[in-house]
């Protein structure tokens, strides 16, 4: 452990730990657009920058280290002076449709533009002006609305692994693209989605949440009904209907991660193809039914079955995708209430 | 899997057998790849051409079906070299002396005519495999659905035991499970000869214990797995079947096999979310709720036991799967069957589970628990047989090589293997908008040299016939699969390809061998 001053107070942190992470233990909030911890530190978006005692220029705290007896200020006048010249610099070559934005309420700009002050950029000239890429079914890529933070390219190189984003062209040219400036697809990105979660602006885009303001959604900690990895989500429910998924970071497994499936999979729940009453054969067609009647036709079926052939003339296949509940009343159904061990699952196919 | 998901960045060696992680567990397979990139050394051993085969140290492409002849080569190897951990064999396992009675036979020239991978390729693999303790196998359904697939699995436990590579953390066999709760349905006693937690039907001493719980005299007999119920039905002798949440049809081998064996029940309820293609053989259909409209828990892979949250009403007339069964159960006459709600029935799952004796709702509110929990103290188990294993002494059994049920030939001269891609899961996901927007149709991988002979530019469709079906798909022009071999995928209604697939199964598992069909592909007229 070592000792510094942040802010005046004395206070002691781990070594090697940034100055903006050692501010963020003692509740200091360093604004930050471009740092993420689970990502390496870029100090591109220069926002963090703070002042020490001693040094004659102002540092990025997300890449610096705390050392020993270091005195920090984080809002000083010079270091707040410099935070609303670099907003006004972003906002003045940023689209001002926030009223309109599907990103008002989690954008990060918006949120250090209210806490600095910064109603509008006032430097004057050209402005980015990019088509918006929404040609694949799940994201839509605002460039104009990009800032040039990098999170992206980082989450995408560092946690997903795929490299299929990056920096291209210099200056005011620069932008995030994909090989050749294609559009995104399935052929040039594996679309999980990791860079919208990343993204402090309107930028990136999930699909399935546009049109749902951050706030009118209720968010349900569960577990993804895909594969066996087990990732954990947060559903969003927006009038009693899952309206999309975004992550939670506590989950054990997979952190901020989601993949493809787990992101985008939410229109089965609302499909209009499920059935929603028994359904009956007669005569070869499948016709609606009561819950009585179905089940008394199940049951006695099951009943005259087991009373003409024996128990073990009847099987049951339970199911990998229900939960520990439901299998567990369901061989409890086979062995108790029929009476065999007939039960088994996809374990094996 | 033996250690966790967490451990997987830690492995200094990564020995990927048959699973294709970064499109079928595409969350594990980030943190293969970031382990990787951070320095990790990659093995990989799989007939196609995976993303992990392609950035990986040593990708072993062995001819389909031919594991357990490498995996003894490997251990041949291991032996000779004397890199194989003498003191965990001699503390820890029996059976030594048998297994190097088999291995004897699968020398490197041998075992290389059989894999197709180089003598040289054996050696380096084996070399990097010992050269860390910190060394874990990770295998998924390339090593099990084949009809030597139990042996497969206890060859690979084989070569864990050999070089010590168990009870340690970041090493260990780690299959990846493939579906959502399969660990927590074999947890949960959802198999024909044990009860919950893996106890014996056939044990007196189980037996008795879950009469004296659920008060009712229990059938001493072991019941039938999946295809000898669907052989049963089809010699009459199953006569009734209640499906939950499963769709056969499409998911198991030889579909015209099954479809023939449903057709020949008395009576079929299937209770599902969908009008599946199995529902459309029911005679009743129950609508079922999913899982954003239940409570309850699934356990991952790595044994973790987490919660699922009720986030939505079920639309219509739809119940709980476990309400209904309920009912079903006390109409039936049973009792027993009185639960108020799902923490209800997980209590009795803890009562008579000793592994998860020590999980509660409220211990997982947040964060899940791995079992064995045997105590509410227990903070649960991240990996297993530290120190010893279940059984007392590791039992090494041997494995001799027996070529798959079906091989090619001049009929039908191309190896088709099926298995998952990133974008759909099974068949749920077609209901999906979005994600079949991304991947409507089926898109079969053939080699550009079987494409080029065969005619075909990209996207074009093909006529894939087998012993015991035809169908009609896209195809896409690749070289992730080697010229002679085919790549289907098992979700698409419209290209069932298990209408092609073998239903020759193993013999212990009565697992099918889903990597190996022998098939022919013909030109077809687009559509």
């Amino acid at each position: 452990m070592i000792t510094f001053i942040i802010n005046g107070k004395k206070t002691m942190v781990e070594e090697g730990i940034s100055i903006l992470e050692a501010a963020r233990e003692n509740g200091i909030d360093i604004p930050t657009l471009c740092y993420d911890k689970e990502l390496s530190a870029f100090g591109g978006c220069r926002l963090c920058l703070v002042e020490i005692e001693g040094y004659k220029n102002l540092v990025t705290s997300c890449s610096t280290k705390v050392q020993e007896g270091m005195a920090v200020y984080t809002e000083s006048e010079r270091v707040v002076k410099v935070r609303r010249d670099i907003l006004d610099l972003l906002l003045s070559n940023h689209p001002m449709d926030c009223l309109t934005c599907d990103k008002v309420g989690e954008c990060k700009l918006q949120d250090y533009a209210y806490r600095y002050d910064i109603k509008k950029g006032s430097f004057e000239g050209e402005r980015k002006n990019y088509a918006i890429d929404s040609l694949n079914p799940v994201m839509e890529r605002d460039q104009s609305k990009c800032i040039l933070c990098g999170k992206c390219v980082r989450v995408c190189k560092e946690v997903q692994i795929t490299n299929a984003i990056d920096f291209s062209g210099r200056g005011f040219k620069s932008k995030i693209t994909t090989a050749f400036d294609n559009p995104i697809n399935y052929k040039n990105c594996r679309l999980c989605g990791q860079c919208i979660s990343v993204c402090p602006t309107g930028a990136l885009i999930n699909k399935q949440l546009k049109g749902i303001r951050p706030w009118e959604v209720k968010k349900v900690l569960t577990t993804c009904p895909f594969c066996g990895t087990g990732c954990n989500f947060d559903l969003n429910v927006k009038d009693g209907k899952v309206v999309g998924v975004t992550p939670n970071p506590d989950s054990p497994v997979n952190g901020t991660s989601l993949c493809v499936k787990g992101r985008y999979h939410i229109d089965f729940i609302n499909s209009p193809d499920r059935i929603t009453k028994p359904l009956i054969k007669k005569k070869g067609e499948f016709v609606e039914a009561s819950w009585e009647e179905a089940m008394e036709l199940v049951v006695n079926n099951l009943k005259d079955t087991k009373e003409k052939y024996g128990p073990d003339s009847i099987a049951g296949l339970s199911s990998a995708r229900c939960t520990n509940e439901d299998n567990f009343v369901f061989q409890k159904m086979m062995r108790v209430a029929v009476g065999t061990n007939n039960v088994d699952h996809c374990a094996r196919t | 899997m033996s250690n966790s998901i967490g451990e997987v960045e830690e492995n200094e060696v990564l020995f990927i057998i048959g699973s294709n992680a970064t499109e079928a567990h595409p969350i594990i397979g980030n943190k293969m790849k970031k382990a990787v990139k951070s320095g990790s050394k990659l093995i990989v051993v799989d007939p196609r051409k995976t993303e992990l085969a392609a950035m990986a140290n040593i990708w072993l492409p062995l001819n389909s079906g031919t594991d357990a002849a490498l995996i003894n080569g490997l251990m041949y190897i291991i032996v000779k070299e004397s890199w194989h951990d003498k003191e965990f064999i001699k503390e820890r396992c029996t059976g030594f002396e048998s297994l190097m009675e088999t291995i004897e036979k699968y020398p490197p020239e041998i075992v290389s005519r059989i894999t197709g991978i180089s003598e040289d390729m054996l050696y380096e693999t084996a070399k990097l495999y010992t050269s860390t303790k910190k060394a874990g196998i990770f295998y998924t359904l390339g090593i099990t659905e084949h009809t030597t697939g139990t042996a497969n699995v206890m060859n690979l436990a084989n070569l864990a035991m050999l070089t010590g590579h168990l009870g340690i953390e970041n090493a260990g066999i780690n299959p990846l499970r493939g579906q959502n709760n399969v660990q927590g349905a074999c947890d949960m006693g959802a198999l024909p000869n044990t009860y919950s937690g893996y106890q014996d039907v056939i044990s007196k001493e189980k037996r008795e214990f879950f009469e004296r719980v659920w008060k009712v005299k229990l059938n001493p007999d072991k019941g039938l797995r999946i295809p000898e119920m669907l052989d049963e039905s089809l010699e009459g002798n199953v006569k009734a079947m209640y499906i939950m949440g499963e769709d056969p049809v499409l998911t198991d081998p030889d579909a015209n096999h099954v479809k023939k064996s449903l057709n020949s029940l008395d009576f079929l309820v299937v209770q599902d979310l969908f009008l599946t293609e199995t529902a459309k053989f029911a005679d009743v259909v129950l609508p079922a709720t999913c899982y954003a409209e239940k409570d309850g828990t699934f356990t991952n892979t790595e044994r973790r036991v987490q919660r699922v949250r009720k986030a939505v009403e079920a639309p219509g007339e739809c119940r709980l799967d476990w309400k209904i069964l309920c009912e079903v159960s006390k109409k039936l006459g049973a009792s027993g069957f009185e639960y108020r709600n799902s923490e209800e029935i997980f209590n009795e799952i803890r009562l008579t589970t000793p592994s998860y004796k020590g999980i509660t709702y409220k211990r997982i509110d947040k964060v899940g628990i791995q079992w064995p929990c045997p105590t509410e103290n227990h903070p649960g188990t991240p990996y297993l047989h530290k120190g010893k294993f279940p059984r007392g002494k590791g039992l090494m059994i041997p494995v001799e090589y027996e070529e798959p049920a079906e091989l090619v030939c001049e009929e039908y001269p191309i190896l088709l293997s099926t298995g998952r891609m990133l974008y759909h899961y099974n068949i749920m996901t077609r209901h999906s908008k979005k994600l079949n927007e991304i991947r409507p149709y089926e898109l079969a991988e053939i080699n550009p040299i079987d494409a080029e002979k065969l005619e075909i530019k990209e996207e074009d469709f093909v006529r894939v016939t087998s012993r015991r079906g035809s169908i009609l798909t896209r195809a896409t022009i690749t070289d992730k699969v080697k010229p002679g071999m085919m790549f289907m995928t098992f979700h698409y209604k419209e290209s069932p390809v298990n209408e092609l697939t073998n239903s020759a199964y193993d013999p212990i598992s009565k697992t099918a061998e889903y990597k190996i069909s022998a098939v022919k592909v013909e030109k077809a007229e687009n559509l």
